[in-house]
């Protein structure tokens, strides 16, 4: 196909009959939710999560109302406690990190002019987990059993059965669940951000939201992986006794405060940076200028992941730890204000570069940056350790991260719901109601918190249920009540607009004039994502590149047509994004869903102590993840390549580094590292804490034996598959399955030896934090030698069934990828627990 | 071998290191390292010792180690970001505006990398004990 090619009007109506065909959204009151489309599945993560927010509000107004005047009798103490625990939880893990990841699967295709992202059925995969989870945790209050140990569940309240009830399990279980979904939408916005660019976009060319959007997704990697690890123990302590967090037997409950924080507080940026990459979008267009400070702004993202990692105990100043631990966080916490600052010193320079348009979303924006700064300064005060012991546990805290996560999370969001909302419906949201609604949030935020930075320092602690009259807290606390309430008007109102919009008229394409690819969207929608994906030369291609929308929907640039009726994108470099493939995307299917819901039963009926359905579910999800991989990844193509004009020819099967398979893997594998990384953390933690680890009677269980015999044969095994991966790249396909199915047995012998140590020694894991740490780690490892031996065998299924062939050697590659990592889990497990007792 | 010849060669071993988003990320990642080092290294010796080390030569070593490998990598990102082209804003679909963008941003995450080094590194001076 030529250029002058796509001169015929007719040859493009046919291409556009072939697109939509392949692009059809599946109909029918059943079918239509087996879609896996961005445009659908963003669309029902944002309102799930949007759901989800109005809850938490509710149950947040409830507590208002209670906490109203001194000793109210509206909710009881059991009550209370369940109220501000869900609140917290659910605005954290149900809405704020969701939403990101929602909105982010509608906008982040768009931005990147790619059909879809990589993996839709993953996206969808982690939709019907999250309303799964999400509807198991929330729907909890309803039944007076919602997790009540507040949203940071410290032991031993929350470990000990007799103190908490169901809710711990329905916290821990439930939230692992979701956490499930994040990570899949973080390997999915990664690939997509580093894979799917459109020709041209080079790494310095990216939307600054492509950005943030790559550094929280690795955020995500590196932060909930130990709050999984963290989950685990917890389980682990609560179901079968093992006393990780137990005092009396060997174990601390700081491990979890460690472990939680080390997720939680770069939690706090995850939903922060996303939001702010909203600004990054909506400033340049308003100020209809470039953004000033390119780089300066990669600097903030990159510069806040990084520290924001080095901030945990700052949650844990008055646990008693040495206090030059405490100087260290104190220090990070100071030096994050630096690129913090930085970027919203970024956005008010491009302001006052351009010629500003005041419109509703630049008043949400400009709005929020006011409160998120007052957030941002209490935060450096509460980051000096002597002044956190002051205002610890007390209102303080809950005014200052309010002012963090209203200014700097929830108000940006409003912003952007004003900003994107024509690009997902096609229509405007009405600018009086919008800023009617904002100056109800505004008043509303002020009155509800402000005053809590008086009563905290009078000496208001958090959750308590009721206070006595004579503490004088009264008037301040009716004060918050009515700013929450104002503050709930507003949100209602903003909810009225949105109800209105379905009777309100389409407004224009590109209704703000903006400059980058999303808004290329037609405000009829139409379901293939971009017509043809562009060459892209500028920053704000729609301001810069002449003619730039005509040529996009002439079909003038790449990948104009369907001809196989196949959903297809481009993958291209990650430095410069030079295209080197063609894939085909995942379709409509029911499986995505069926294996999430096989899934939540695991986590489900675990909470409920139904193990046997609980096997049965975790024997469903494997069976069901096989169908799905076995039918629907690693496709050989009818032709090894096709054209996608302009004189280009592109494979249409790429495997090894290059592929977003591979990358998907690796990125899974970094999470599974981190996970089992806190893990390790917990075995050395121990050690630095108690005198007596390993205690005496212990100290030469599991022995060195077993655990250098696991050793030797796990490294056997990853041995066997690099040289089967080598050899079979070479033709050799019959020496390379021999050395595969070697590799297979190897891993079981491995998972065998490793706990035949501690089972042979005698290890009892409910007696003390030894045994229990020493079985936990085998027993990881021995599942990953497990699922090892599961994909090898799925590999060795694939090649005999024709559909993993040396020139089409993809499963191959990326289970390789997943020895790797367990090549390094078994070094690492068996080299501490066999010889590091010895060595002490 | 004459002069240009030699400058020439002494200006291609650093040209030769690639700059991508690997080597982005090193100075914050010497940050996190050192910053991981400093509280592994005050929990251990607070925990297992009982007191601090009164010349703590090891923690000295590693924060020389960690300012090094920045001022290194921001040495290398400032070559690379003043690769010949046109002005800044580097925002051309060019190799060399990609270049520059990367050094540039490689740079600004050094100074950054930097500073949180002898932030982290202050309070072994002005604390110096494990209460």
């Amino acid at each position: 196909m030529s250029f002058h090619e796509q001169d015929d009007p007719q040859l493009r109506a046919a291409q556009d009959e072939r697109l939509r065909a392949a692009w059809a959204a599946p109909k029918g009151f059943f079918l239509r939710w087996t879609d896996t489309n961005n445009d659908a599945v963003g669309a029902w993560y944002t309102l799930t999560a949007f759901g989800f927010m109005l809850l938490a509000g509710v149950l947040a107004l409830i507590m208002r109302a209670q906490l109203a005047v001194p000793e109210n009798d509206l909710v009881d103490a059991s009550t209370f406690n369940q109220l501000f625990t869900l609140h917290g939880s659910m605005m954290m893990f149900l809405f704020a990190v969701p939403m990101f990841e929602a909105v982010s699967i509608i906008l982040l295709p768009q931005l990147l002019g790619a059909r879809d992202l990589p993996f839709p059925r993953l996206s969808a995969f982690g939709y019907w987990s999250f309303l799964l989870g999400g509807i198991f945790v929330a729907g909890s209050i309803f039944f007076d059993a919602a997790p009540d140990g507040g949203w940071f569940m410290y032991p031993p309240l929350t470990t000990r059965t007799d103190l908490s009830g169901l809710g711990a399990d329905i916290w821990m279980l439930g939230l692992s669940f979701i956490e499930v979904s994040s990570i899949a939408a973080a390997v999915e916005l990664i690939v997509g951000v580093l894979k799917c660019r459109p020709p041209g976009m080079r790494l310095n060319l990216m939307p600054l939201y492509a950005w943030y959007i790559l550094v929280v997704a690795v955020m995500i990697l590196f932060a909930f992986p130990p709050l999984i690890a963290g989950d685990l123990l917890f389980e682990m302590e609560r179901l079968l006794d093992w006393p990780f967090f137990d005092a009396t037997r060997g174990g601390d409950p700081l491990l979890w405060q460690h472990l939680f924080w080390i997720f939680g507080h770069p939690e706090v940026y995850i939903v922060f940076l996303p939001s702010i990459a909203l600004f990054a979008m909506l400033v340049p267009t308003f100020a209809r200028r470039h953004v000033l400070g390119y780089p300066w702004i990669v600097l903030a993202a990159v510069g806040t992941a990084f520290l924001s990692f080095g901030l945990w105990v700052h949650h844990m100043f008055a646990t008693g730890l040495p206090k030059i631990s405490l100087a260290f966080f104190s220090a990070a916490s100071e030096a994050v204000a630096i690129p913090t600052a930085v970027q919203i010193f970024v956005f008010i320079a491009t302001i006052w570069a351009g010629r500003v348009t005041w419109s509703t979303p630049m008043l949400y924006a400009s709005g929020s940056l006011a409160v998120f700064v007052i957030g941002g300064l209490t935060g450096v005060m509460v980051a000096v350790a002597p002044f956190d012991w002051q205002a610890h546990d007390t209102y303080f805290v809950v005014a200052h991260l309010h002012y963090v996560l209203i200014g700097g999370t929830l108000l940006p969001l409003f912003a952007g719901l004003y900003y994107y909302w024509p690009l997902i419906t096609g229509k405007k949201l009405s600018d009086r109601l919008g800023r009617i609604a904002f100056w109800f949030l505004f008043v509303g935020v002020n009155l509800c918190f402000f005053p809590m930075h008086l009563s905290g320092l009078e000496g208001m602690p958090r959750r308590v249920f009721t206070y006595p009259a004579e503490l004088g807290l009264g008037s301040l606390n009716l004060a918050s009540t009515i700013g929450a309430f104002i503050f709930a008007s507003g949100v209602a109102i903003i909810c009225v607009d949105l109800a209105r919009s379905p009777w309100r008229p389409f407004a224009e394409r590109n209704p703000w004039h903006a400059g980058t690819l999303e808004w290329l969207a037609y405000p009829h929608d139409e379901h293939w994502g971009i017509r043809s994906i562009p060459l892209i030369e500028s920053r704000y291609p729609i301001w810069d590149q002449p003619d730039f929308m005509r040529k996009v929907d002439e079909g003038r640039y790449f990948l104009p047509d369907a001809e196989e009726g196949r959903r297809e994108t481009i993958i291209t470099t990650v430095l410069d994004a030079r295209p080197i493939s063609v894939v085909r995307l995942g379709t409509p299917s029911w499986k995505p869903m069926l294996t999430a819901f096989a899934l939540g039963g695991v986590f489900i009926f675990t909470t409920y102590h139904l193990y046997w359905p609980a096997l049965v579910s975790g024997l469903l999800t494997l069976a069901m993840v096989m169908w799905w991989v076995w039918t629907g990844t690693a496709e050989i193509p009818e032709r090894p390549s096709k054209p996608i004009g302009h004189g280009l020819e592109l494979p249409l099967y790429i495997s090894g580094s290059s592929s977003p398979g591979w990358w998907a893997m690796f990125i899974t594998m970094m999470a599974d590292a981190t996970a089992f990384s806190g893990l390790v953390f917990g075995y050395y933690f121990f050690w630095t804490r108690h005198a007596d680890f390993p205690p005496d009677e212990l100290a030469h269980a599991p022995g060195v034996f077993w655990p250098m015999l696991a050793l030797v044969v796990g490294l056997v095994g990853w041995v066997f598959t690099v040289g089967g991966r080598e050899v079979h790249a070479r033709g050799g396909v019959a020496l390379a399955r021999a050395m595969l199915a070697a590799s297979l047995v190897a891993s079981l012998a491995s998972a065998a030896a490793g706990l035949a140590g501690p089972w042979l020694s005698g290890m009892n894991p409910s007696l003390h934090s030894y045994p229990a740490i020493v079985w936990t780690l085998a027993g990881w490892t021995a599942a990953h030698a497990a699922v090892a031996a599961i994909m090898l065998a799925y590999v060795l299924a694939r090649s005999f069934a024709g559909r993993c062939t040396p020139a089409y050697d993809a499963d191959l590659r990326n289970v390789t990828v997943f020895m790797h990592f367990f090549a390094l889990t078994t070094l690492v497990t068996y080299l501490t627990i066999g010889l590091f007792p010895e060595a002490t | 071998m004459s002069d240009p010849e030699r400058s020439e060669q002494h200006r291609k071993w650093h040209q030769q290191l690639r700059i991508t988003l690997w080597t982005l990320i090193i100075p914050p990642t010497a940050w996190a390292a050192h910053f991981l080092f400093s509280y592994l290294w005050a929990a251990i010796s607070c925990a297992k010792t009982g007191r601090f080390a009164t010349f703590p030569v090891l923690f000295v070593g590693g924060t020389v180690m960690a300012l090094l490998v920045i001022l290194f990598s921001g040495w290398l990102a400032w070559h690379k970001e003043r690769t010949p082209g046109d002005p800044p804003p580097h925002e051309d679909s060019t190799e060399v505006d990609r270049l520059r963008f990367l050094g540039k941003a490689t740079l600004l995450l050094a100074g950054l990398s930097f500073v949180g080094v002898v932030f982290t590194a202050l309070p072994v001076i002005f604390i110096g004990d494990c209460q």
